[in-house]
């Protein structure tokens, strides 16, 4: 084989940075790679836990000014559908008293303001927030007292955010589709 | 040879660790300058191939724990979902099992090195019991996972073994039941089953770090089988094997991923795909295809204990083998008159393979000969492996004791520096005299 | 010496090996060239919507499928997957075809049993609620479940295929059991039930299930002449999906690796031969 170099010292150590040892190394760190991305992706959810990543529900369940809850993904939701009294008593509340700003019309969908779909884990540490109580007419966390309005918003208490709101939409009427 | 350690500690920080814990100069002495034989061949890259598959099976397997569920009711749909549902499952599935068949392809060539070049001769004698002790876990092992995916091989696979134990007089029932866990192989059974199977690979990775310290003492065996005189004889081992066994390892896994990726079910039977039904018996049952020589000199033997003992005596042997070879010649290289016998000996444990495979009674050529002799026609493959078992015996407690007092070696090399190398260096320093003769 | 023993002896370990198949009576099946075989090979979608229409309306009569759910059909390789659709729950025509079907479900309110349309989400509904219903519905046979069939039966596709065409009239002589059916490549010993020439027992077995199989039984919607024979081929290749979903892309992924592996056994090849150049051995 006379690919040597000009002048090189033919007895140095066969270690030195030639490039075929450098795209050996680079290969097999690519194959480690290749060989490791599955490994990790496979404790990301499977096609069956994504399945039920979004259900659909009917709105003809929930009574004037109550709300049902159901599990999804995991978590309780709320769908609750508001009264006028209540949904005016959301809209009237001034940005400047909220902890987490967001006005009521952002968290319902345009036109039909009685409905209310959250996800029904309290902000601070992830409780079940009870329907009705605290302060605000909205929804009352027993853990350590946070208090939420009629829009599901933070008013009083330890929780840093309202209540999330879901990805969510009609598919009827009567029928939305959740996630 | 382990001698005195030659790391030197250059940064601070390198010095700062080696005071505390060693662990770097450890690296340095273990594996990168440990001093290896110069003139080893590719039967001594098997060693590094076993180590990467022992390294795939427990990733893999560790994952696949991660979704499966060790329940009769639920073992088999879980398998199914990992192959379905979970993201990459049928990689990890499929990686796993021909992963199996690939550690036993890889120990079993590892095997037959040792065989060949002596290498289970003193002082290696323990290295060897280990290695033994290791393929015995691994035996272990293989048959315990391939009970938990819970197909029709699998369960009654399980209860053809575990009856095995209800040979022996007296303790033989008690032990069977206690391993059942109840009356029959049920869901007791399967649940331990998945414990032992996720315990006994680090058994082996425990047995595999005292191997390889069993062998850094004396230091590797060469073909020549005649030790090492001088650090002449050596290179170490970065980067002259690591870049070797890497080659090795690299063909090794093109060989994998064909089965892998183009023929994932071959190594395996179509029956385990049929959930396990204690009520329905395949008509064939086989074991994985690494058990079918020990299952076919089971079956040799007409009486079940007797059958039992032999092809646990099979195992046994190989332990004491050491002290059964008696020849003061470690390679056959330089033993003709052995190696013929140690070839006529692998082609004897294909034959049992084959026979393992085959029911018992089927002639093995043509029709069956009408000659019966102990319960058998001579034309079938229970008498083939008779015949072959008796070969297998007699290799290691007659043959080799035999040839070691009586045969004529060949001449040995003095040393492995001796100028009849067979791949001189290409610069004039090394040029070679004439090439040695390989056998 | 050495080499001629070694020819021997793999001569010998060929003629024992060879004849495997002819001692147990085993007839040679029927092959089709199907379009998933080989390492490049691929599902035939519009084979695979046939196939499905076949399992529905013919086999799942008796045969349940409880490792697929209708989202699957919906899933990249499957018969009904539509790129507009990546996640294969919100895909209308999964979902209309998941609501063709009714399965089984608990009133949240009642608490009672009740049946409903199912949705993507829902496994296949089985034919029968327990094992031992399905024995009584037909003469005492459980119908297995058809997951994972084509990995099941030594032949895979092909054999389906062979035993779905199989049916043939038994020879005379052939003492055919009651309630049983004779196939010809049905796996099964019918030399007790011969009685003819010993030294030509038929080939095949008795089988529980009938012909299950007519011409036109199902209509094609993509105009496919609907005849026994394509029937069978395209239930076969839609079983192998059923039993295998992600050959295609382990077949894509193993090109990849397998070329990856090729260039770097060819690189490490070079990196030895380098490390080793200078070193007599």
């Amino acid at each position: 084989m006379a690919d040597t170099v000009v002048g090189a010292d033919p007895h140095a150590d066969p270690s030195r940075r030639d490039f075929i040892h450098i795209a050996a190394a680079a290969a097999a760190a690519g194959a480690a790679v290749g060989v490791g991305w599955p490994l990790i992706d496979q404790m990301n959810p499977a096609a069956d836990t994504l399945a039920l990543a979004s259900i659909e529900f009917d709105l003809t369940k929930v009574a004037d000014g109550q709300q049902v809850v159901v599990k999804w993904r995991g978590k309780p939701l709320f769908v609750r559908k508001r009264t006028p009294a209540e949904i005016q008593k959301a809209v009237a509340t001034p940005l400047s008293d909220l902890r987490d700003p967001q006005t009521d019309a952002e968290r319902h969908k345009p036109g039909k303001p009685e409905w209310l779909v959250l996800v029904g884990t309290c902000t601070h540490l992830g409780c079940v927030p009870t329907f009705g109580g605290g302060d605000y007419g909205g929804w009352f966390c027993p853990c350590h007292g946070s208090h939420y309005d009629t829009s599901g918003r933070i008013r009083k208490g330890p929780a840093p955010k309202n209540l999330e709101v879901p990805t969510w939409d009609f598919v009827s009427d009567t029928k939305i589709k959740v996630g | 040879m382990s001698g005195p350690s030659t790391y030197e500690p250059k940064t601070g920080i390198e010095r700062w660790l080696d005071t505390r814990l060693p662990i770097v100069r450890f690296a340095y002495d273990t594996a990168l300058n440990f001093p290896t034989p110069k003139n080893l061949n590719y039967w001594w890259t098997f060693g590094g191939i076993l180590a990467l598959m022992l390294g795939i099976q427990l990733v893999t397997g560790i994952v696949l724990a991660m979704h499966y569920v060790p329940h009769v009711d639920h073992a088999f749909a879980s398998v199914e979902r990992i192959m379905r549902d979970v993201n990459y499952g049928w990689l990890i599935r499929y990686m796993h099992a021909n992963g199996a068949s690939m550690f036993f392809l890889a120990v079993y060539i590892h095997m037959i090195r040792n065989l060949y070049y002596g290498s289970y001769k003193a002082p290696r004698e323990v290295l060897w019991i280990i290695g033994c002790l290791i393929y015995l876990a691994m035996m272990a092992t293989g048959f315990i996972g391939y009970v938990l995916p819970w197909g029709q091989m699998s369960f009654h696979g399980a209860v053809v073994i575990t009856n095995l134990f209800g040979a022996l007089p007296i303790i033989g029932e008690p032990i069977t039941t206690w391993l059942w866990g109840g009356f029959a192989v049920d869901n007791p059974t399967l649940n331990r089953f998945f414990s032992l199977h996720y315990l006994l690979p680090f058994v082996i990775a425990g047995l595999v770090a005292l191997h390889i310290w069993a062998l850094h003492v004396p230091g590797n065996n060469n073909p020549t089988g005649v030790n090492v005189k001088s650090p002449a004889d050596t290179v170490p081992f970065h980067p002259y094997y690591t870049v070797k066994d890497g080659f090795a390892i690299a063909v090794f896994l093109l060989l994998y991923g064909a089965f892998v990726f183009y023929n994932p079910n071959a190594l395996g039977h179509a029956d385990n795909y049929i959930p396990a039904n204690p009520l329905v018996t395949p008509a064939h049952i086989v074991p994985e295809w690494y058990f079918l020589p020990f299952y076919a000199i089971l079956r040799a033997v007409p009486d079940k204990l007797g059958g039992v003992l032999l092809m646990f005596g099979a195992i046994g042997t190989l332990f004491v083998l050491p002290w059964l070879d008696t020849s003061k010649v470690r390679s056959m290289r330089y033993r003709p008159t052995a190696r013929l016998y140690f070839f006529i000996f692998v082609f004897a444990c294909l034959v049992l393979g084959l026979c393992g495979a085959r029911l018992p009674d089927d002639p093995v050529i043509g029709a069956a000969s009408g000659l019966i002799l102990f319960d058998a026609d001579i034309n079938s493959f229970v008498w083939l492996s008779r015949v072959a078992t008796l070969y297998f015996f007699a290799y290691f407690w007659i043959i080799l004791p035999v040839l070691g007092l009586t045969e004529t070696p060949l001449p040995q090399p003095e040393g492995i520096s001796e100028p009849v190398l067979s791949h001189p260096a290409t610069t004039p320093a090394g040029a070679a005299a004439s090439p040695e003769k390989r056998g | 010496m050495l080499r001629k023993a070694f020819a021997l002896a793999v001569l010998g370990l060929a003629c024992v090996a060879g004849p495997a198949g002819a001692a147990s009576g085993h007839i040679e099946l029927r092959h089709v060239d199907w379009s998933f075989s080989g390492p490049f090979g691929k599902f035939d979608t519009a084979q695979l919507q046939r196939g499905y229409k076949v399992y529905r309306e013919v086999c799942s009569a008796c045969h349940s499928m409880s490792m697929l759910s209708f989202r699957n059909l919906g899933e990249k390789g499957g018969p009904f997957y539509d790129a507009k659709y990546p996640n294969p729950n919100d895909n209308p025509y999964v979902k209309a075809l998941a609501a063709d079907i009714q399965v089984p479900d608990i009133d949240s309110e009642t608490g009672d049993a009740i049946q409903r349309p199912a949705t993507p989400a829902d496994r296949f509904p089985s034919p029968f609620p327990n094992d031992a219903a399905a024995a009584a519905s037909n003469g005492g046979a459980i119908p297995p479940d058809l997951s994972v069939i084509a990995k099941a039966r030594a032949g895979g596709p092909n054999y389906i295929y062979s035993l779905m065409t199989g049916y043939v009239q038994p020879p005379a002589g052939l003492n055919v059991l009651p309630g049983m059916n004779y196939n010809k490549y049905f796996a099964a010993d019918l030399a007790p039930f011969w009685s003819g020439d010993p030294k030509h027992v038929p080939t095949g077995g008795f089988i529980a299930m009938p012909p299950q199989l007519a011409p036109d039984k199902v209509t094609f919607d993509d105009g496919t002449k609907s005849t026994v024979e394509q029937q069978a081929k395209d239930v076969a290749a839609f079983l192998m999906w059923a039993a295998e979903p992600k050959m295609m892309e382990r077949k894509q992924f193993g090109l990849g690796a397998m070329v990856y592996l090729l260039i770097f056994t060819v690189i490490l090849y070079f990196s030895y031969r380098r490390v080793w150049r200078d070193v007599a051995h």
